[in-house]
């Protein structure tokens, strides 16, 4: 005893020093979660600084060319009607054509245009008269008087006034170098326009896929996503829960029972881009006549297999936590086995299987790498890839035109890519929020 | 009298009746509807087990294909350092040193930084601060990898090439890639190692405690050699998903293999090399088509076997408390 501990000034130094080991390393444990949540900080702050900030752009034509005040908005309809004139006098018939007139395409340049503008506000003079036989002048008069401000403001900003992106700012350069940039903006490009741009908006999420940074949006890529994630779910659920159902409530204890057991836990950890080759070579090849290859169809497939083992161990377990209690209950009422799982597991489990599911479909949702492989070099490379209306269309999803806008060296599709994170990232929380709510109603439901 | 009588033979026809129905039942009742949803469900649970064939089956069906080419060999497959099979280069090492890199410098954020902060949650943090972080950490384990090249590319890559030079730092570096699969990897390793930590009893630290042991002292010497087999378990899992994440790396590592030990240099990994070339024009049956399911192969070998040892380790090391 006496030859460890000689005397107390000894241990008490060796007491410090073992405290003192003790808090430098708490120490590090904590440092370990700050930098794990600063990641986390630095990540979303990344996004929404790039999603938003200045951008000074060429205007062609230049906006102060069309209107002294550079204000578009409050130009009047014959001022908007001649602005089209100027600039792309043959799209003044095409716009007469597609938004006044009540005849057929095939017969609007041949009728005289009290007929095929029938109802609209036609000045006498042309009454009697083709579309044909008038000039442009005639026909920017035409829809002067017929077509709303609103629609030829937007079609004088989307179609005559073509915007070449410059430079574009993170929002907290916008804030802090204010000065800087504005006088960078006046001197390098005074031709330019400086302004303050939201890139997440309205016309962001209902634009289509484009090649042009300020014109594109998530519309194609969000219905793409909306699609897969349909097939998705619609074979994942029942075979999921299926499965679930199988081998907690049927399964004894075989050996190829066991071996699918075992089976689904390793295909949890098989990395998704394997996923894609199989789907490529399954879906895409070998039953290309039914899925017709690259399609929704296809991809959908390809992530229900990716997600399935994700279903049936979530579903497994709340499966699990159904006391035997109701089991019992329900066989001594009489009920058989399937009546007892459909009537009084399954309602028990719904909150637990419901859950796990929407994990699995948050994973797909952002899962990338599978539809690279399926999807790869169909709609996705095309300028305006047009919306998807059927499993069998050609698709882009939200997280792929993510990839192919980052992957682009221009800085403009790197701030639409962040737009497109944000609205991912939206559509994940609402997701998971949902999950959150219908657990704790069914939890309130089960236990009323 | 009569009435009494008359519902005693009935209930003695009735008894008769239900006497004989009882011997007919004395076996299993046959009930079809029952028997055709078991097969049903029988078939769901089936399902894994044929994909899992179908995996095999397509990557080594494509595969053969590649090595029966003229001039390719096993040997070569893992021997030679350069990656061009269309001109018949087909050492995969390139690409798959390229992958350990990248997962090497990820675990290097992971594994420390990820147990600490399970060490963290499970041992010091107070029950609040810990309810308030762990869903934080769980955030994380949900964002889309996409986003974390995004990261990768716009924020990791740029600092790298802050601190050590743009010189030094390739604009696409398997350091920023690594480094931000650590981050992801984080979370997996930090929730699966808390769990073992926790799941230690109660009673092991009291008797740590007991002996004069410092709060450090047990959570090293007594808490963590208990929790070691969960602990090693997450950590191979971790691995195995740095191995198979393909977004980051095909955002922020580059394009084109490149066999190199500096990860300040830009190389592709497996995954990110069947990423780009399936993202191009790619001919079914080409030689490319089939190399792609010959990495695909080499790759699904080395997360099958990673997640095997895992299991193994937890369930070879795991320490059972009464």
């Amino acid at each position: 005893m006496d030859t460890h501990l000689t005397n107390e000034a000894q241990f008490k130094r060796g007491l410090a020093n073992r405290q003192m080991r003790g808090n430098l390393w708490r120490r590090f444990f904590i440092l370990s979660t700050t930098i794990a949540i600063l990641a986390l900080i630095a990540l979303f702050f990344n996004v929404a600084n790039r999603a938003f900030g200045y951008v000074i752009s060429d205007f062609t034509p230049n906006i102060t060319d069309l209107t002294e005040d550079g204000n578009i908005d409050a130009l009047t309809e014959t001022q908007l009607a001649t602005i089209i004139e100027d600039f792309a006098p043959n799209t003044l018939r095409v716009i007469i054509r597609n938004e006044l007139s009540v005849v057929p395409n095939t017969e609007f340049t041949t009728t005289p245009l009290n007929v095929a503008l029938a109802g609209r506000n036609v000045p006498a003079e042309y009454a009697e008269l083709t579309i044909n036989d008038l000039e442009a002048p005639d026909w920017a008069r035409i829809i002067g008087l017929n077509v709303s401000h609103d629609r030829l403001v937007d079609i004088v900003t989307t179609d005559i006034i073509e915007e070449h992106i410059i430079k574009t700012y993170a929002l907290t350069e916008s804030i802090f170098e204010r000065e800087k940039i504005q006088q960078f903006a006046a001197e390098e490009h005074p031709n330019s326009v400086l302004y303050f741009r939201s890139w997440v908006d309205f016309n962001f999420i209902t634009n289509p896929g484009s090649s042009d940074a300020t014109q594109a949006g998530i519309r194609t890529a969000l219905l793409g996503s909306l699609w897969v994630i349909f097939i998705t779910i619609l074979f994942s659920f029942p075979i999921g829960v299926g499965a679930a159902i199988y081998l907690q409530e049927y399964a004894s204890d075989t050996p190829l029972n066991n071996l699918i057991e075992t089976n689904i836990r390793n295909l949890a950890g098989v990395p998704s881009i394997i996923y894609g080759l199989l789907g490529l070579a399954i879906f895409v090849r070998t039953l290309g006549t039914i899925t017709q290859g690259r399609t929704i169809l296809s991809a959908g497939l390809t992530m229900a297999l990716l997600i399935l083992p994700v279903i049936i161990i979530n579903s497994q377990e709340a499966l699990r936590a159904v006391p035997s209690s109701i089991r019992e209950g329900s066989y001594g009422l009489g009920a058989t086995k399937w009546q007892t799982i459909w009537r009084s597991v399954l309602p028990a489990a719904l909150p637990g299987i419901l859950t796990g599911t929407i994990l699995g479909v948050s994973r797909a949702i952002g899962e990338t790498a599978p539809l690279i492989i399926v999807g790869a070099s169909t709609a996705i490379f095309s300028n305006t890839p047009p919306d998807p209306n059927s499993p069998f269309s050609a698709f882009t999803a939200v997280p792929l035109q993510i990839y192919q806008w980052t992957a682009r060296p221009q800085e403009e599709f790197k701030t639409i890519a962040a737009a497109a994170i944000l609205v991912l990232l939206v559509l994940l929380l609402t997701l998971n929020a949902t999950a959150i709510i219908l657990r704790q109603q069914f939890r309130k439901r089960l236990s009323a | 009298m009569q009435q009494e009588l008359e519902v005693r033979r009935n209930r003695e026809a009735l008894m008769a009746v239900s006497a004989t129905k009882a011997q007919g039942t004395l076996f299993k009742k046959p009930r079809p509807g029952e028997d055709l949803i078991r097969i049903f469900l029988f078939l769901c649970g089936m399902l894994s087990i044929f994909t899992t064939i179908g995996i095999v089956y397509e990557l080594g069906k494509e595969a053969l294909l590649f090595f029966q080419t003229e001039g390719f060999s096993f040997v070569e497959f893992f021997t030679s350092t350069s990656w061009a099979p269309e001109i018949g280069n087909i050492g995969i090492l390139p690409l798959m040193l390229s992958t350990l890199l990248t997962s090497f410098v990820a675990m290097l954020v992971a594994i420390p930084l990820g147990l600490g902060a399970a060490i963290y949650l499970s041992e010091y943090a107070a029950p609040s601060v810990r309810a308030t972080l762990k869903p934080i950490l769980e955030i994380l384990a949900g964002i889309p990898t996409v986003v974390y090249g995004y990261f990768a590319l716009t924020f990791m890559t740029p600092l790298l090439r802050g601190i050590f030079g743009a010189d030094t730092v390739n604009f696409y570096n398997m350091a920023s890639a690594g480094l931000v699969m650590g981050i992801m990897i984080l979370p997996t390793i930090s929730s699966m190692s808390e769990d073992a930590l926790s799941a230690v009893p109660r009673a092991l630290r009291e008797a740590s405690y007991g002996l004069g042991a410092t709060k450090f002292e047990t959570v090293i010497k007594v808490v963590l050699p208990a929790a070691l087999s969960g602990i090693l378990a997450a950590s191979i899992i971790g691995i195995s998903r740095a191995v198979g994440e393909t977004m980051i790396v095909a955002l922020a590592a580059g394009a084109g293999p490149n066999f190199t030990f500096n990860p300040f240099e830009s190389a592709e990994t497996m995954t990110g090399h069947i990423a780009r070339i399936s993202g191009g024009d790619l001919a079914y049956d080409s030689i490319q088509y089939n190399s792609l399911f010959a990495i695909g192969l080499t790759l699904f070998v080395m997360t099958l076997g990673l997640n095997l040892i895992s299991r193994a380790v937890s369930k070879r090391f795991r320490e059972v408390y009464q």
